[in-house]
């Protein structure tokens, strides 16, 4: 087996605002002190006449890119996810959604995988608040290609968008060659007829690892990605849920107002069936290497394995 | 200030605070005493200083307002039908369902250049206008008013730093002092003050004016086109409630409709200020 490349989609965010800089004029990047890990340098550097540093202050910033964009720019406001979603969280509501303007916000070092920093900068939040935005698209890549894709099809979308990326470096799974990025549609990445595991973010590569485990016991597995979180690909959701009838969701953040909750939402309306969380349970991180804090917060291919095997009896 | 001038603007500004007091009258909520204390500096913004066009309220090149004091959409609304972006009967239907005007600016409203009311936030989003006008090359300016009450806001303060440190010499921020917030006087809720210090720490440049002299705001705006460099603020001393006898000066207005009776008074009062301007 060919050894598997491994990138952070922050990497891609940073690289794919570069790359589109020259394509889009009005692509412009802000960021709160923190351009060397949320990647947005990468443009600084190329672009130094379209970067804003805002300081450490990201309710203005916000702010500041909500009148940019009424002003025909499109700002990608970036910053971690917890800055972005939680402390800017009131301003992005009534500044960027109320007024559903073209605001992109980066959300960078999203979920546990920000490792050892901490339980205070681990945000495994963001989803279930953006997702109670009227009008917010959110995306969570599951790898660098899919990544670079979702920063064009934000810039291509005429609304806010919240685009949420990891610090650890994961498995690019997609093809860039074939790859197509669907906003709104979720991707079968692999057939099955047992269960459907509905994966996001970096946890799809783990879907498809618990797949193949569980293949190995006679059960069958589909894997989802659902990458636009918002809005959801209701139809795919509710077709696996005939198909398969039980659903496994698995999710960098908390297992409260995420993915999983969006896909139980969707099921109960459609079609009823059992839908079992994997996700941060309701309690906060720690430090320690990210790695170790998946496996010990259940965020990796075994625990989907182990809960898909008792998903498949509550059919 | 042209004698004539000043008198029509005086007369525009007595028809925005009857506008002020028909639609808080109709709409039996709503904050008329920060609305009047901002009716003059918005009158002679929209009829003497800002291009704007009610035909064309979205033109690229338009000059720029944002009520960072969102409450007091009354004044913003009844300044905007004046000057014909929709029509003066609307104000009456204010904060009424299915209504234009809702109780807070909203974007999707002609003549509104962004949803407000959340305070703080407004002067982040005009300090947005301001740079993307400047990093354009464009000549548009931006104003936007706050309240002295509204700059207890920290978000207000990053906005501050921001502005200075991007010298953003086409943004004006005015500071409504009438001295009043809803829990009492400023100095006994959390003081503000001094604002003019704090503006001018912040690298601003800081005029005073009289927000209920025309010579004195008209001063105030054409000093404030001269600066270069710097982000201009304009503390303005007002009285909250101006123009209404029983609501200037006092808290109780800041979020109150008048009742038919004093509906009827209020309007007595500022119909006899009409007529001896006209006179």
């Amino acid at each position: 087996m060919a050894d598997v490349i491994k990138k952070a989609t922050r990497e891609s965010y940073g690289e794919a605002l570069k790359e589109l800089a020259a394509e889009y004029k009005d692509l412009v990047v802000l960021d709160a002190d923190l351009a060397a890990a949320t990647k947005t340098g990468v443009f600084k550097k190329a672009c130094p006449e379209r970067f804003f540093d805002c300081g450490i202050a990201e309710a203005n910033m916000m702010g500041v890119a909500a009148g940019l964009a009424s002003c025909g720019k499109i700002p990608f406001a970036s910053t971690f996810a917890m800055f972005a979603a939680g402390r800017a969280f009131e301003i992005v509501r009534n500044s960027i959604g109320y007024p559903h303007l073209n605001v992109k916000i980066g959300a960078t070092h999203a979920g546990i995988s920000v490792g050892e920093d901490g339980a205070t900068h681990q945000c495994n939040e963001d989803i279930a608040l953006m997702r109670t935005i009227p009008g917010m698209t959110i995306i969570n890549p599951c790898d660098d290609v899919e990544a670079k894709a979702a920063v064009r099809a934000a810039l291509d979308f005429n609304g806010p968008v919240y685009m949420r990326f990891g610090r650890l470096a994961v498995p690019v799974i997609n093809n860039a060659e074939e790859y197509k990025f669907e906003l709104g549609k979720g991707v079968v990445m692999k057939d099955g007829s047992d269960l459907t595991i509905v994966a996001t973010g970096l946890m799809v590569n783990e879907a498809l690892e618990a797949a193949k485990l569980l293949e190995a016991d006679g059960i069958s597995a589909r894997v989802v990605n659902i990458h636009t979180i918002k809005p959801l690909d209701k139809e795919l959701i509710c077709k696996c849920a005939k198909e398969t009838g039980v659903i496994v969701t698995a999710e960098e953040h908390s297992i409260i107002g995420g993915l999983g909750s969006a896909v139980a939402e969707a099921v109960t309306e459609c079609c009823p069936v059992p839908v079992v969380k994997v996700g941060v349970n309701d309690e906060f991180g720690h430090s320690g290497p990210a790695v170790d804090l998946l496996k010990e917060f259940g965020l990796c291919a075994e625990n989907i394995a182990n809960k898909a095997k008792e998903a498949v009896k509550l059919k | 200030m042209d004698v004539a001038i000043k008198k029509s603007l005086q007369k525009t500004a007595c028809k925005v605070r009857m506008g002020v007091i028909e639609g808080t009258f109709n709409a039996k909520s709503g904050h008329p005493g920060g609305s009047l204390s901002i009716s003059d500096t918005l009158t002679y913004l929209y009829f003497n200083k800002m291009n704007v066009d009610p035909q064309n309220p979205d033109a690229p090149e338009r000059d720029r307002f944002v009520l960072s004091k969102g409450h007091t959409a009354p004044a913003l609304y009844s300044v905007l039908a004046q000057k014909g972006f929709f029509s003066v009967d609307e104000l009456k239907s204010l904060r009424h369902i299915g209504a234009l005007l809702q109780g807070h600016p909203c974007i999707h409203i002609p003549g509104v250049d962004m949803s407000s009311g959340s305070l703080g936030q407004g002067i982040s989003t005009a300090c947005g206008m301001a740079l993307a006008g400047k990093t354009d090359g464009k000549s548009y300016r931006v104003y936007t008013v706050l309240g002295d009450g509204e700059i207890e806001e920290g978000q207000v303060w990053e906005a501050a730093m921001f502005a200075a440190h991007y010298k953003l010499d086409n943004l004006v921020a005015i500071v409504d002092n009438n001295g009043l917030q809803i829990d009492g006087p400023i100095t006994e809720v959390c003081s503000p003050e001094p604002i003019t210090d704090k503006f001018a720490a912040f690298g601003w440049h800081v005029i005073t004016m009289d927000a209920h002299d025309f010579d004195s705001i008209d001063a105030a705006f054409s000093e404030a086109e001269t600066i270069k460099d710097k982000p201009v603020a304009i503390i303005q001393k007002s009285v909250k409630g101006k123009g209404v006898s029983f609501m200037e000066n006092q808290v109780s207005w800041h979020g109150t409709a008048p009742n038919k009776e004093q509906y009827d008074q209020a309007m007595a009062e500022l119909n006899a200020q009409l007529k001896e301007l006209e006179d």
